[in-house]
């Protein structure tokens, strides 16, 4: 089945599942959303308890769902995962810290004998919520403004700066990217506390960050939708491989993939009227279009970044270094080989949906936390 | 190929180790722990005997405590081979990469979503899908180490792929032979029975704390005779994979098998070391007895490794040396066919940059010639072949004589129990309790013969660490390596004392915590 498409050809239908992972991961991040939210929207004990158990019974995923998006990247994209994790060092182990804290924090916080306190691990997880989702934002925002690395002819790579990777910072778009993101994963932690729990104080509270955060996010995200579209991107020769400058790259590459940005406009309209229906109506289902949109948009925006002979992680140090689908992916042979084993990726989201359905069938309520005695 | 500050190289291995040794504290008891809470949970469904359940949910909720920084440190290890082994990364990473793909897909998704069931669905699903869910959980876990072993097996004997000069890095040519790498095999069995074996410790240390404290006395009888039996049935497990396991290690990694043995010329009938103390003057080719004492069972290595008392097992200096008697090539050998073979790359790459085809074409049968032999082309001397003799040496015979007693508190603690006599030999419960940190050191010990022992290699015989590191500066992965050291502790102890005040409240409490 696999055999029959060309390499460039799989080596997008890669690229796609990468997008796809990336997306559900931003989606999931409503995680690490409703962390940053613990002491907004709730004031006293049992309604923390309530948040923590809401979210703990989902962390694992978003934790599987970040696993999962590097080991694609390796299996598919080795020479990303080479380049940019060993040259961005400090921002991926920035990263990582924040994600070892968040691990544990479910599971010991309420624990007896937990040497550290409870607060202790509430900080964790907030510290997971927030620097460790703009962190993660403000790295994908250098896949469109790239990054200060070298591949040598042998294609080993090596940082330019002694920063290795925190001059991302020094972006405002990375900046704003991972913002955005940060009041992304907020506002989607607050339709799913709408959605998952059941206890009017955390409701009425969800709804007002919604209201509110909503415009945030929408100032965030407008700055960044127009800041792509009118920025240059890096395009090359498919015949060639040179890679050179072209402005407004990524418009024209929406101009090229009609049903690209078709995509990506379903996915904006359906994600603010999931944010309006959580704001403005009694309805607890904004989740599910929202998320939907979430998935969409950001899968859209992985294609407009990799599709149409565009470098996805250009080089600010030697141009004819950036990285495209087809000089970092791995062979023709382990890509068939991988999207064989892809054919999987139906069945594990099928048993996930299952698990989530039966799991949310009824709204967490403070008595099923205060009687649960392995609640978190 | 770029200069590589070897300050960068021993930061970079040491917080691969530290990573991969906290990591390994988890491991092992997940993998088990979850097969003795699924037995457990089962006959609790089968039975309907609500003391069943109880004492399922207080294993499980010790589970819960270990599993979630068993978690948080392998997420570690997978990005640590992209932040400081980037150069790995892409010179193996079209192999390497996949079986690590393929566990995220198959296992880890597995794993987490059944997780939450199993914590939190007690009464959201019925009971036989919460049985599914624990048992879906316990083969989540152990599908999780079969990839990861696949993927290091790989490391320890290289199969199915083929060296690209175009892009500079090994590619696959056969899947399968990278799945059924027979070294991955024996490398999975061993390591998680070696998991079944630590987890039937755990339950049997925490019984038995309990018998001789008097108290929680039928909930302990009750887990130690499951976990005897469970205990006894993988040790034997254990022990016939490990012999599989030593079988490869002799054809494939000599030097890690004539470390592992201080065998530093090789011999006909060689003997095996059931107890030595190694020479710390002992240098190559001084003609030393590496041993200072030591007690040996004649053929025994030849007999384990060949299957034959004769069979000529090849010391260190047969290996540095060769031995032209016994058809082996020397590793200043290896080391000049590499090096012509890394030049012959390096001048194929720069004819085809300038176009010259008829160059490149030269180069390219030249290297051809020689790419056995390439990972040895980057090593500056034959001697650097050689691992850590006494670590490797001392890591194996602990471990190997910890499971070996392991084997034998099975058999006593099962006797005593089915003779209802267990609680009056107290020196046997102490011995259940103390085997416990036993267990942890024998896992560690067979991590550190398996990986310390093919030192200088990342994959075996054919990328040196060295070549594999990320290029980036020493004080930058000096400075990761002290916050990693930190904040493992600070969860380790957080860990002990959550695990020691819950094993404290006991079953007992179980449902009330």
């Amino acid at each position: 089945m696999f055999n029959a498409l060309t390499t460039l050809q799989l080596q997008e239908y890669w690229w796609f599942l990468t997008a796809l992972l990336a997306a559900l991961f931003v989606f999931m991040t409503f995680v690490q959303g409703g962390q940053s939210l613990l002491w907004t929207l709730a004031k006293t004990e049992t309604e923390r308890d309530i948040i923590v158990n809401a979210l703990g019974r989902k962390w694992e995923l978003t934790f599987t769902s970040l696993v999962m998006f590097g080991g694609a990247l390796f299996a598919s994209f080795p020479l990303f995962y080479a380049t940019s994790f060993g040259g961005a060092y400090y921002v991926w182990m920035a990263i990582l810290f924040c994600f070892i804290i968040q691990a544990v924090a479910y599971e010991y916080r309420k624990k007896p004998g937990n040497v550290f306190g409870e607060k202790t691990y509430e900080v964790f997880l907030f510290i997971n919520g927030s620097l460790g989702i703009i962190l993660v934002g403000t790295a994908l925002g250098t896949l469109f403004t790239g990054g200060h690395f070298i591949v040598n002819d042998m294609h080993l790579s090596h940082w330019t700066t002694k920063a290795y990777g925190l001059e991302a910072v020094l972006s405002f778009f990375n900046v704003a990217f991972g913002f955005m993101l940060f009041f992304l994963a907020r506002l989607s932690a607050a339709l799913y506390f709408i959605n998952a729990v059941d206890d009017a104080s955390i409701l009425s509270r969800a709804r007002t960050v919604l209201k509110y955060e909503s415009w945030i996010f929408l100032i965030l995200f407008l700055y960044v939708a127009g800041s792509i579209l009118t920025m240059n991107g890096y395009t090359y020769d498919p015949q060639t491989m040179i890679v050179s400058v072209e402005p407004m790259k990524f418009l024209h590459n929406f101009e090229a993939m009609p049903a690209v940005a078709g995509i990506f406009a379903i996915g904006v309209l359906l994600l603010l009227a999931g944010l309006y229906m959580g704001a403005y109506t009694q309805s607890d289902k904004g989740i599910w279009p929202a998320g939907m949109g979430i998935v969409l948009t950001v899968t859209a925006l992985m294609l407009i970044l990799g599709y149409n002979h565009t470098a996805y992680y250009p080089s600010l140090s030697d141009i004819q270094s950036s990285l495209t689908i087809e000089n970092s992916a791995s062979s023709r042979y382990t890509l068939i080989a991988m999207s064989y084993v892809s054919l999987l990726v139906p069945f594990v989201l099928g048993y996930i949906v299952l698990v989530w359905r039966a799991m949310n069938r009824e709204k967490i309520t403070a008595d099923e936390v205060e009687n649960d005695p392995h609640h978190y | 190929m770029h200069h590589i500050d070897p300050s960068l190289i021993d930061w970079s291995r040491a917080q691969f180790a530290l990573t991969a040794l906290y990591h390994w504290i988890f491991v092992p008891l997940t993998l088990g722990l979850t097969f003795i809470v699924a037995i457990m949970e089962t006959i609790y469904v089968k039975t309907g005997n609500e003391w069943w359940k109880k004492t399922t949910k207080f294993w499980m909720g010790l589970l819960a405590i270990n599993f979630a920084i068993g978690l948080a440190t392998g997420i570690i290890m997978e990005f640590e081979f992209g932040t400081n082994w980037s150069n790995y990364s892409w010179i193996v990473g079209d192999i390497f990469g996949a079986p690590l793909a393929i566990e995220g897909l198959m296992a880890f998704f597995m794993e987490s979503t059944f997780f939450a069931v199993m914590f939190f669905g007690w009464n959201k699903v019925s009971k036989r899908t919460h049985l599914l869910s624990t048992w879906l959980v316990a083969i989540g876990s152990n599908l999780s180490a079969l990839w990861i072993l696949i993927a290091n097996g790989w490391m320890q004997h290289p199969v199915g792929m083929h060296f690209n000069p175009d892009t500079a890095r090994n590619e696959m040519t056969d899947f399968w032979a990278v799945v059924f790498n027979p070294n991955a095999y024996t490398k999975f069995l061993h390591t998680i029975s070696s998991g079944y074996v630590l987890a039937s410790l755990f339950v049997i240390a925490i019984s038995s704390w309990y018998l001789l404290k008097k108290r929680d006395i039928q909930f302990a009888k009750r887990s130690i005779m499951v976990a005897a039996s469970f205990g006894l049935m993988v040790s034997l497990f254990n022990l016939t994979t490990g012999d599989d396991a030593a079988r490869q290690v002799a054809i494939n990694q000599p030097m890690k098998l004539a470390s592992m043995e201080g065998l530093y010329e090789g011999k006909s009938g060689a003997e095996i070391v059931a107890f030595g103390i190694l020479d710390p003057s002992k240098t190559l080719k001084d003609k030393k007895d590496p041993f200072l004492v030591k007690f040996a069972i004649p053929g025994g290595l030849s007999l384990l490794s060949y299957h034959s008392f004769d069979a000529y097992v090849p010391g260190i200096e047969d290996i540095v040396y060769g031995n032209k008697a016994h058809h082996i090539m020397s590793a200043a050998e290896k080391m000049q066919q590499g090096k012509k073979a890394v030049a012959a790359l390096k001048a194929y790459k720069e004819a085809k940059k300038e176009g010259n085809v008829q160059e490149a074409k030269v180069q390219r049968s030249i290297f051809e010639a020689n790419s056995k032999y390439m990972g040895y082309g980057y090593l500056t001397s034959p001697e650097q072949t050689v691992p850590n003799v006494p670590l490797t040496f001392y890591a194996f015979h602990t471990m190997v004589g910890f499971g070996t007693w392991f084997i034998l508190l099975f058999v006593i603690i099962l006797y005593l129990t089915m003779t209802n006599e267990l609680h009056a030999h107290r020196w046997v419960l102490w011995a259940g309790v103390w085997s416990l940190p036993m267990g942890y050191i024998a896992q560690e010990a067979g991590w550190i013969t398996a990986e310390v022992g093919r030192q200088p290699w990342a994959i075996q015989d054919m990328l040196p660490v060295g070549m594999a590191t990320s290029n980036i500066a020493s004080g930058s992965v000096m400075l990761t390596f002290w916050m990693f050291a930190i904040l493992f502790t600070a969860l380790l102890i957080a860990e002990v004392k959550i695990m020691a005040t819950q094993i404290n409240i006991g079953p007992k409490e179980a449902d009330h915590v």
